[in-house]
């Protein structure tokens, strides 16, 4: 059903692959996400005018996720002689096209395939970082981003805290890896590791759900934040998201949410390619019980903007958490933990967490493992009804 | 790792993905024309090793056939030079001087603090004994612009390069002249200028980093004309190169053209592991020429032999636009690992006082100097005597001086500090405040104000 979600046009040309699974024919919730209709995008220049985050007056360019980051790359590397891109497979274009041209506009010293090594290409980044660069690194998919833990969670996190008084740090790395499911990614193909890395302090954790998003969560990842961060870009979304994107400069602070939509009975919390599923669980539950859901994107998963959060819970007594990657020890987990701590009085019903079950992603298996539009309907209805 | 590859292509071709040729601007492309076999050659034209012969010989190689790789050395066990029509080595008597006196530095406080450790007075403490001249001859070739990147075992590197014994108290007693702000263990050393990083317990994860440090000197160094280049010297000892960083670091460094200097001190242990039990091939340098890399294998245990490949690798990693080189630096680990270590539980006692007694850095330059008239015994006990009051002096006020405040404890995590630290901050303020008989506030510079 996700590769639906992400491959409509791609798929509708194709039989239908047997690997993956066919969505219901008598769905009345799991329908395919409509990228084009979507009021999680911005489909007009207009709409993204009256979002504060976006420069006033910009000029704008339908984009879709993989061009956006293409762009923000561009500009970055445009914008600093310092940024330098690398990673496996980045100098043609890059295995999901988004370092295309790169190489060929700023040179081989700039941008620039690694040997086939993770830990390498951590590494090789954190001492780039450490004398003053900025090093976009690129991990092909978050799947392989394990053999570079270590250089993460023992090296890059703990940098500025060991090197203390000398100052030195690696404030300008970026690790950049596509990452969540599309439908038939199977094992290795699917992972969504934030919680491992929102539990190191040190690093910042941040995965945008759209095109203007990432372009803009990418460029303030490089430039206006000195602390290393791990940029998780949900690949179904590379081709399927497509947007208005300003052309120019310009940051999406992070460690900031957004309130995506107001609403007065209940929260819903989640981050990347579920918000999509959030939002067509809200029109569906908003006409069939008339009530007012308040929807918020994280952005940044670590450190998170815990007050934005707690004031929405505060309002409406309720939250329901949503995440891909698995229940136990996740992000809902900490959320969810300090929505008690921090609204306890208000609250009117448990917090809820839609994620995915606690087993690997089995390739047959996928829709039903990962959240979907039906089981993220049930958590609102069981935390309205309480 | 092949398998995934696979997956990764059938991936990409399963998503149409665009393919495009790679541009040509890319360095050091192997085929220079699309003919993967002209007729009649000898030679195999596979893109992956372009200029094998063909052969009928089934022959495999063989490392134990091939010869080991030879140390160099400049001066033997007496402190003599061991080829007398070559000259000697390039150095004034005043730079041999200031090598032999940060040599005994180190090794006078290392005896020092490894006593101290024993009486409890510090957590824990790592000696160089027998690696002091690995350390100083070949820092001694760096400029104060070259960067540093070290394992533990090299104090020698930071005496060197201008640490004071200061500095190494500070770090030592975790006090607040501690540039590490006393959250690292003791022998975590760290410089800004000349730069040496922070040293950290992991082992190699030191190696891809210096290959990336290196890699942005280049391109620094490229961009800015007028600055005198720079390289990187990175150390670690023969255990530390197994791990997978250790492969990943030469192979990036060699791929990308990194201006760095790998040194690697093989002491023959690893812990309590022999070499036998850490390879089986022809110890670390063996390994250099299979990454592409220029590679030597030096005496660690003669200070001009170091410093010369030093000198050397340095030249070498900045020509041809930058390229690695490898030292392997032979030499006995003569002290226990670590005061957490008894080396006796796991090698003879008599071999290591055959070490110390054969060979030794500090000795056989003192039989240099000797040799030339630069030193007498008499000075020797007077230079090791003031030393150890210099120490001492040192140690002591370094052990009387406060703690950082404990806001250090939370600062540094991230570039400012968090919501959500600040207010674990306030929270254990208040803790500290309730219980204030709990807790020892007494050596924390301000006490729980220092948590404001």
């Amino acid at each position: 059903m996700a590769i639906i979600r992400a491959q409509r046009g791609f798929l509708s040309r194709i039989a239908r692959r047997s690997y993956s699974a066919a969505p219901s024919p008598a769905a009345k919730l799991n329908l395919p996400i409509d990228y084009k209709s979507t009021p999680l995008l911005h489909h007009t220049p207009s709409s993204l005018s009256s979002v504060p985050d976006f420069p006033a007056a910009a000029t704008t360019k339908r984009l879709n996720y993989f061009q956006a980051i293409n762009s923000a790359l561009r500009t970055a590397l445009s914008a600093s002689d310092k940024v330098m891109l690398f990673g496996e497979d980045v100098a043609f274009g890059g295995v999901f096209r988004c370092s295309m041209d790169l190489q060929t506009e700023f040179g081989s010293d700039r941008v620039f395939n690694t040997p086939l090594t993770e830990q390498g290409i951590a590494g090789f980044a954190i001492g780039a970082a450490a004398e003053g660069m900025k090093p976009v690194a690129e991990i092909q998919f978050a799947d392989y981003v394990f053999p570079a833990f270590d250089q993460i969670v023992n090296e890059a996190a703990k940098f500025r805290y060991r090197e203390g008084g000398t100052g030195i740090n690696v404030g300008g790395l970026v690790i950049r890896m596509p990452c969540g499911a599309v439908g038939h990614g199977a094992l290795y193909h699917s992972q969504s590791p934030e919680s491992l890395f929102a539990h190191i302090p040190g690093v910042r954790v941040v995965m945008p759900r759209s095109p203007s998003q990432a372009k803009g969560l990418l460029l303030s990842s490089i430039f206006q934040h000195n602390d290393p961060v791990v940029f998780m870009e949900p690949k179904c979304l590379y081709r399927a998201a497509v947007e208005h994107v300003p052309n120019e400069y310009y940051t999406i602070p992070l460690s900031q949410a957004e309130v995506i939509k107001p609403g007065k009975d209940l929260t819903i919390i989640s981050y990347g390619q579920p918000l999509y599923l959030c939002s067509a669980a809200i029109s569906a539950i908003e006409k069939t019980m008339g009530v007012s859901i308040e929807l918020i994107d994280l952005r940044t998963i670590y450190p998170w903007d815990r007050q934005t959060v707690l004031e929405s819970v505060r309002k409406t007594g309720r939250a329901v958490v949503v995440h891909e990657s698995m229940i136990n020890y996740g992000v809902g987990a900490e959320v969810a933990a300090t929505i008690q701590d921090g609204a306890f009085l208000r609250l009117e019903a448990p917090v809820k967490r839609v994620a995915g079950w606690s087993t690997h992603t089995g390739l047959s298996y996928e829709q039903f493992i990962l959240p979907d539009v039906a089981r993220i309907y049930d958590a609102i209805k069981q935390t309205l009804e309480y | 790792m092949s398998s995934r590859f696979i997956l990764r292509r059938t991936w990409q071709a399963s998503h149409r993905v665009r393919h495009v040729v790679p541009s040509l601007s890319s360095p050091a492309r192997r085929w220079g024309s699309s003919i993967s076999q002209r007729p009649g050659s000898d030679r195999v034209h596979f893109p992956g090793a372009v200029d094998s012969k063909f052969t009928t010989d089934m022959g495999f190689l063989k490392a134990s056939d091939l010869p080991a790789i030879p140390t160099y050395r400049v001066m033997d066990a007496d402190g003599e030079l061991v080829d007398k029509s070559r000259g000697e080595p390039n150095v004034s008597d005043d730079q041999v001087l200031t090598w032999y006196k940060n040599m005994l530095t180190v090794s006078v406080m290392d005896v020092v603090m490894f006593e101290a450790q024993r009486q409890g007075r510090l957590s824990f403490y790592m000696v160089s004994a027998g690696e002091e001249g690995i350390a100083v001859g070949s820092a001694a070739a760096l400029t104060p612009d070259d960067v540093v990147f070290a394992q533990y075992r090299e104090a020698g590197v930071f005496q060197q390069r201008g640490f004071t014994l200061k500095d190494f108290m500070g770090q030592l007693f975790a006090n607040v002249n501690d540039t590490g702000k006393g959250r690292n263990m003791p022998v975590h050393y760290g410089q800004n200028y000349p730069r040496m990083h922070t040293i950290s317990s992991p082992l190699a994860t030191q190696i891809p980093q210096a290959a990336g440090a290196a890699y942005a000197l280049k391109i620094q160094d490229q961009q800015n004309r007028d600055r005198a280049p720079r390289v990187v010297a990175c150390y670690f000892g023969e255990g530390a190169a197994s791990e997978g960083d250790f492969h990943a670091a030469l192979n990036i460094a060699a791929t990308r053209s990194c201006p760095i200097v790998f040194i690697c001190r093989n002491n023959g242990y690893a812990i309590s592991t022999p070499t036998l039990e850490q390879y089986r091939g022809d110890g670390i340098a063996s390994r250099g020429v299979g990454y592409g890399i220029d590679t030597i294998r030096v005496d660690g245990n003669d200070v001009f032999a170091v410093y010369e490949a030093m000198e050397e690798a340095r030249r070498r990693a900045l020509s041809e636009g930058g390229r690695p080189v490898l030292i392997e630096a032979m030499s006995y680990r003569v002290s226990h690992h670590s005061t957490s270590d008894d080396s006796f539980a796991y090698r003879a006692r008599v071999e290591v006082e055959d070490w110390k007694r054969r060979d030794n850095p500090i000795i056989r330059l003192r039989k240099w100097l000797e040799n030339k008239g630069l030193w007498s015994e008499d000075q020797d006990k007077e230079m090791r005597d003031s030393l150890r009051k210099a120490v001492l002096k040192e140690f002591g006020e370094a052990e009387r001086e406060k703690k950082p405040p404990l806001r250090e404890a939370f600062a540094d995590v991230y570039e400012d500090i968090t919501e959500e630290a600040r207010e674990q901050m306030k929270e254990l303020k208040r803790i500290l405040e309730t219980y204030p008989d709990e807790y020892d506030l007494r050596p924390y510079k301000d006490g729980a104000k220092g948590l404001d």
